[in-house]
């Protein structure tokens, strides 16, 4: 690439400048061949979830039909059927679409929140940090299953947007303490006092100067949560606190098993869900080791 | 390491009467108050509005928080609806049983961690140590409660080598060395499930210990000083490594407490991680906000006794 070299005068020497943060993205994919494939996974899991969820009729998939209970495997059935006469590799790919889309929502607000409280608490430091820290510890030590559960029990108009504030207003606490300690050492820098100097407002400095220098570590942070907000949607669908039957998410599949019966003799129930929840969870999980890799130096493969 | 410790109850004090005023509300949210579950449906509505008062329950929310307060410190929990007892009675059956679960799993969290991290940061790169990371890697994508399911189908279901629910065999007097080993025996498949999941992190954080000590200089005089291998791992570095470890220990039981429901629901497990959801479908609120409470205290109690131990072990944390 032309914009790599940098022609100086007559020498005619030439500097290679160090590569862009993306480029150094792209080649530590490229070099660490389970993220490249788990990359390529996510995005057809995403294609074709997104993409059929398109073409199947949602109701027609949650509805009850008595007449084929429990039914294997089958041509008419791909995955069988669960308790309800329901589809259930419909129900998959129903479900998969609500898990990521409630994981992407969950840890975009969680990141949201947690990034505007960590980069105020970090960048003004003093008394105002030592106070959003202390309500932060707070948040920090409530027990944070039950607290969920039950505020999911008593919500009066449960809803998908309810289910996702809830898990929101418990979660932000991780990415914000992150944040916090990288925006306290990026406050000390020398740009951070120029910009004072020349009179720029705090505002401005903290989003469009501090912000942009923590990009990399969010973008990691949040790609690392997606995959634990996933477990934990699933986790409390399974336990009957996540998403209503009427809109199943892999959580609601795999609660199936709680039968013992559909545990023992109907794996085509909840084992498909399971692979599917671990092998998104592992994928995740790899791109963001990349990721992580490609933002520290020390870490880096190439 | 007094004046830490201090300074860190004062700032556990607030919190603990922050998370009652939050657990308060929660009660005071709940549909149904103390008389839904004790008066008759045909009692006379004025009955129980006359009750209603009698009680105090129309008074100002800061009068009622005081009273309950005060019987929460008396261990008066309230009533519990559906299973017509004292919520303290109730609740007291079931600490007995997850206390021993947990302790279980603890155990075996350590029993697991420490020979695996041991290995793997010793001869780290050899086959062993990719098979321990490749297990750990796996071990911290996987959801616990999915992995339960796995160990319940294959050992309690396929297998039948454990009982697939329960605490103990039903018809054993208690006191006896049966009734131990029954309770035992029940109490194994879970904490192992669970074991097997929470001992990843500390397997992964004493390998990349003990490498780390490895390079330190100190390791290089103990082996120039001619210290035998297993002296310089056993005496110089397991100490070091081993410490950050005991830290941990608080968390860890922060973390069991999530755990619990998840086991104890798929295991059948009676403890309080089960009381706990099957209070929130019966809808037995006093039940719900007691236990909410008391896992709460035991969550900032964990965090405390981390903060603490790791106060001792690295002075450098020990806020001014």
């Amino acid at each position: 690439m032309e914009t790599n070299k940098i022609d100086i005068g007559k020498e005619g020497s030439e500097i290679v400048k160090s590569p862009s943060g993306w480029r150094i993205v792209g080649r530590e994919i490229m070099r660490d061949k389970v993220a490249l494939f788990s990359l390529i996974f996510l995005i057809a899991i995403m294609i074709i979830v997104y993409g059929t969820s398109l073409l199947l009729d949602v109701r027609e998939i949650v509805k009850v039909d008595l007449f084929s209970i429990h039914q294997p495997p089958s041509e008419e059935f791909l995955l069988g059927t669960d308790y309800g006469g329901r589809d259930v590799f419909g129900q998959l790919i129903i479900g998969t679409r609500n898990s990521l889309s409630i994981g992407i929502l969950v840890t975009l607000m969680t990141g949201a929140i947690g990034i505007i409280y960590g980069l105020v608490a970090g960048y003004f430091g003093g008394t105002v940090d030592n106070i959003m820290m202390r309500i932060l510890d707070f948040f920090q030590v409530l027990p944070f299953l039950m607290i969920v559960i039950v505020f999911v029990a008593i919500v009066p108009k449960y809803s998908i947007l309810t289910f996702s504030l809830i898990m929101t207003a418990f979660l932000w606490m991780g990415i914000a303490r992150l944040i916090r300690s990288k925006a306290l050492q990026e406050k000390e820098l020398d740009y951070v006092q120029a910009s004072k100097t020349l009179g720029t407002s705090n505002f401005k400095i903290m989003f469009t100067q501090v912000l942009p220098n923590l990009s990399s570590l969010i973008i990691v942070t949040m790609t690392l949560n997606l995959a634990a907000n996933i477990g934990l949607e699933s986790g409390l669908s399974f336990l009957g606190f996540g998403f209503p039957e009427s809109t199943p998410s892999l959580g609601t599949l795999v609660s199936y098993a709680r039968n013992p019966q559909t545990l023992e003799f109907r794996w085509w129930v909840w084992v498909p869900a399971s692979v599917l929840i671990l092998v998104l969870m592992l994928s995740i999980n790899n791109v963001g080791q990349a990721l992580k890799r490609a933002t520290d130096a020390r870490q880096r493969r190439g | 390491m007094w004046k830490f410790s201090i300074r860190r109850i004062m700032i556990m004090i607030p919190q603990v009467i922050l998370l009652s005023i939050i657990v308060f509300m929660l009660a005071k949210m709940m549909p149904g108050d103390a008389l839904t579950g004790l008066i008759d449906p045909n009692v006379d509505p004025n009955t129980i509005a006359e009750k209603r008062e009698e009680l105090g329950l129309n008074d100002p929310w800061y009068e009622q928080y005081t009273r309950w307060v005060a019987g929460v410190f008396t261990g008066d929990l309230g009533q519990s609806f559906h299973f017509k007892m004292p919520v303290s009675e109730l609740v007291w059956q079931r600490i007995v049983n997850s206390f021993w679960l947990s302790l279980l799993t603890l155990v075996l969290t350590y029993l697991i961690a420490i020979p695996l991290g041991i290995t793997s940061g010793r001869y780290n790169d050899s086959w062993a140590d990719r098979l321990i990371t490749g297990y750990t890697y796996i071990g911290f994508a996987a959801p616990l409660f999915i992995f339960a399911l796995v160990m319940l189908w294959i050992f309690g279901f396929h297998l039948g080598w454990f009982p697939t629910g329960g605490s103990v065999k039903p018809g054993l007097t208690p006191g006896t060395f049966e009734y131990v080993m029954s309770k035992l025996y029940h109490m194994l498949l879970p904490a192992l499930s669970m074991a097997l999941i929470t001992t990843v992190s500390t397997v992964q954080y004493l390998r990349s210990e003990i490498i780390d000590t490895k390079q330190k200089d100190f390791i290089l005089t103990a082996r120039a000083k001619g210290a035998s291998e297993s002296r310089v791992y056993n005496r110089h570095i397991l100490r070091n490594s081993l410490l950050p470890i005991a830290a941990f220990f608080g968390y860890e039981i922060t973390g069991l407490i999530g755990g619990s429901i998840f086991i104890e629901n798929i295991f059948g497990y009676p403890g309080m991680g089960q009381l706990f959801l099957n209070s929130i479908l019966l809808r037995d609120y006093s039940v719900v906000t007691s236990l909410v409470l008391l896992f709460g205290i035991l969550t900032i109690l964990g965090t405390l006794l981390s903060d603490i131990i790791l106060s001792l072990v690295d002075p450098r944390i020990r806020i001014k």
